[in-house]
């Protein structure tokens, strides 16, 4: 069984991010960045799949800037085979970003495809499911149990009210919540090996893809801020605070 | 301009998360119909023809679109959805899950979790777990959206009488099958619904712990949450999380307990009418946003608060 995992390189979590001081973007020059930390969960997921014995290819897949190379060896030091970078330097919505992954899999043929539900810079949560679409294939996006049975899994999901149990034909996309796995850090010979192992370049243009962006970024602003109330002494100020003042209890 | 609604039901009722999505659609303006998808879903369609200015629903009642498989129900709503100009989903985790796919199908690019409509092609939605708010402008046919019901109010559930459509149209992918569910079982209000919510963090330790929380949220009628690093530590269930990545909610009081108030929590919680902060590190940024600080342990201040209300 070949499976495909789809990373994303993204700002770093811990760094707080802010406008350019025209409001035109984000400012994201000389941040941290990193895996996006759901694609990390997807890796992870891929990997075990591979120890069980279930799994016995692991490609990674970044479509972004040539840095996302270095993005693509964690995934290789986690345990991924070989990888493959879509290269761009244009900023590409998910649904061009679907249709780069859609034109890989058409090439590697995976069983699975696993993502992240969301990348923590846009917020988008689309990919995955635009990327089943395309492929007319299942989709189970949050999830936090695989299964694999044969030649369908069951996969396992947040939703609102609590979990939801799909089962799926393969091929299929599943995309990872937070609870699937606790990512392993990569260890310094994987990091070593992890530099030998295959890394091929294409471009959007080499897959004929357009790229042409649908939604253009009038401006960022940063929130409207709420401001800092008042520190009570005690429990009985709160409760007498939140009944006369208030007036929510 | 036309905008269709994708309806949030089980069939027998209308979720009150639709209400949301038929005052984001009216602050663009022109006609609205909702689409009722699902199977033995007549109530709900009725219940959805009540909402006040609308204009028809629609209702596509096959066994296929039972529990809102995405495979089925994306195809029919990008059919039924190529004759508007919007198509609008309050964005609950059925609609993150089938909306993109639709999108996809129609060769639009969605726009997720809009959080105010500046005109019909133009909206804000909030980025990078809520540190920025991003203005964006659509240029496809059909705008897709999905809507953050926490900055809409919902819309009056009664007071219409839209006509009900059938669509016949049947869309059964056979790649994906529902095998069940586990409703998580209380008798506390739903997270996003809640009027008021008691969330827990990294400061309740362990996950028996919350049992405090349990306690004080009964006695309020609350709902009860978590942050991130809560769920991350093994305390509660991921579906009781707050934050970017987990639930968005802003009910008229919420209680903070022993959360520090990361920008992740914050940008779920932040448009709560009246902010509690329960957190013995005065630094914590929680009470930044705090209307009410408490700086005090958590395992002395919520007896005390327990025995108070």
């Amino acid at each position: 069984m070949k499976i495909l995992v789809a990373v994303k390189r993204v700002v770093d979590y811990n760094v707080k991010v802010r406008p350019k001081s025209d409001g035109s973007d984000v400012d994201l020059a000389n941040v941290k960045m990193s895996i996006n930390p759901f694609c990390e969960i997807a890796v992870e997921e891929a990997v075990r799949l591979k120890e069980k014995g279930t799994a016995t290819e692991i490609v990674a897949v970044s479509v972004g800037p040539q840095q996302s190379q270095e993005q693509l060896r964690t995934a290789l030091a986690l345990g991924a085979d070989r990888a493959i970078l879509v290269n761009t330097d244009e900023t590409l919505e998910p649904l061009a970003i679907a249709k780069c992954l859609k034109a890989v899999c058409d090439s590697e043929s995976p069983d699975i495809v696993l993502m992240g539900k969301q990348a923590i810079d846009g917020d988008n949560n689309q990919t995955g499911q635009m990327l089943a679409a395309l492929l007319g294939c299942g989709q189970a996006t949050f999830a936090s149990e695989l299964i694999v049975e044969g030649d369908k899994i069951k996969v396992t999901r947040e939703v609102d009210g609590g979990l939801q149990t799909l089962g799926l034909n393969l091929p299929a996309v599943v995309t990872s919540d937070l609870r699937l796995n606790e990512p392993r850090y990569a260890s310094l010979p994987n990091i070593m090996k992890a530099k030998r192992k295959p890394l091929d370049t294409t471009t959007p243009a080499d897959l004929s893809v357009d790229i042409a962006p649908r939604v253009s970024l009038l401006g960022v602003e940063l929130p409207a801020q709420r401001q800092a109330g008042i520190k009570v002494d005690d429990v009985a100020m709160l409760v007498d605070k939140l009944k006369n003042e208030a007036k929510v209890i | 301009m036309s905008i269709l609604i994708i309806a949030e039901h089980d069939n027998s009722s209308l979720k009150p998360a639709t209400l949301n999505s038929v005052t984001a659609a009216q602050e663009i303006g022109g006609d609205i119909d909702i689409l009722v998808a699902g199977s033995d879903c007549q109530a709900a369609a009725e219940h959805a023809a009540q909402i006040a200015g609308i204009n028809k629903v629609l209702v596509a009642d096959n066994a296929a679109y039972n529990n809102a498989l995405a495979e089925n129900v994306a195809p029919l709503i990008a059919e039924v959805g190529a004759a508007y100009s919007h198509i609008l989903a309050t964005a609950t985790t059925t609609a993150k899950n089938i909306m993109p796919r639709a999108a996809a199908l129609l060769d639009v690019q969605a726009i997720s979790e809009i959080s105010a409509v500046v005109s019909a092609d133009t909206f804000k939605r909030p980025i990078y777990a809520g540190n920025v708010i991003a203005t964006v402008q659509s240029s496809d046919a059909i705008k897709l959206l999905t809507v953050r019901g926490t900055a809409f109010d919902g819309a009056a559930a009664e007071g219409g009488s839209a006509a009900i459509e059938v669509v016949g149209s049947s869309h059964s992918a056979g790649v994906s099958e529902f095998v069940g569910e586990e409703v998580a079982a209380s008798d506390r209000p739903e997270l996003t619904a809640a009027k008021i919510v008691i969330s827990g963090g990294r400061g309740m330790a362990n996950g028996d712990n919350f049992d405090m929380l349990y306690s004080l949220a009964d006695k309020l009628g609350a709902a009860v949450g978590a942050s991130r690093a809560a769920v991350d530590a093994g305390f509660v269930p991921n579906d009781m999380q707050v934050g970017q990545t987990g639930k968005i909610v802003a009910p008229d009081l919420y209680v903070a307990v022993g959360i520090s108030g990361a920008i992740q929590h914050l940008a779920g919680m932040k448009d709560s009418k009246v902010i509690v902060a329960i957190n013995k590190d005065e630094e914590a940024p929680i009470f930044s946003v705090a209307d009410y600080g408490l700086v005090a342990d958590l395992f002395s201040a919520l007896p005390d608060l327990d025995s108070a209300v």
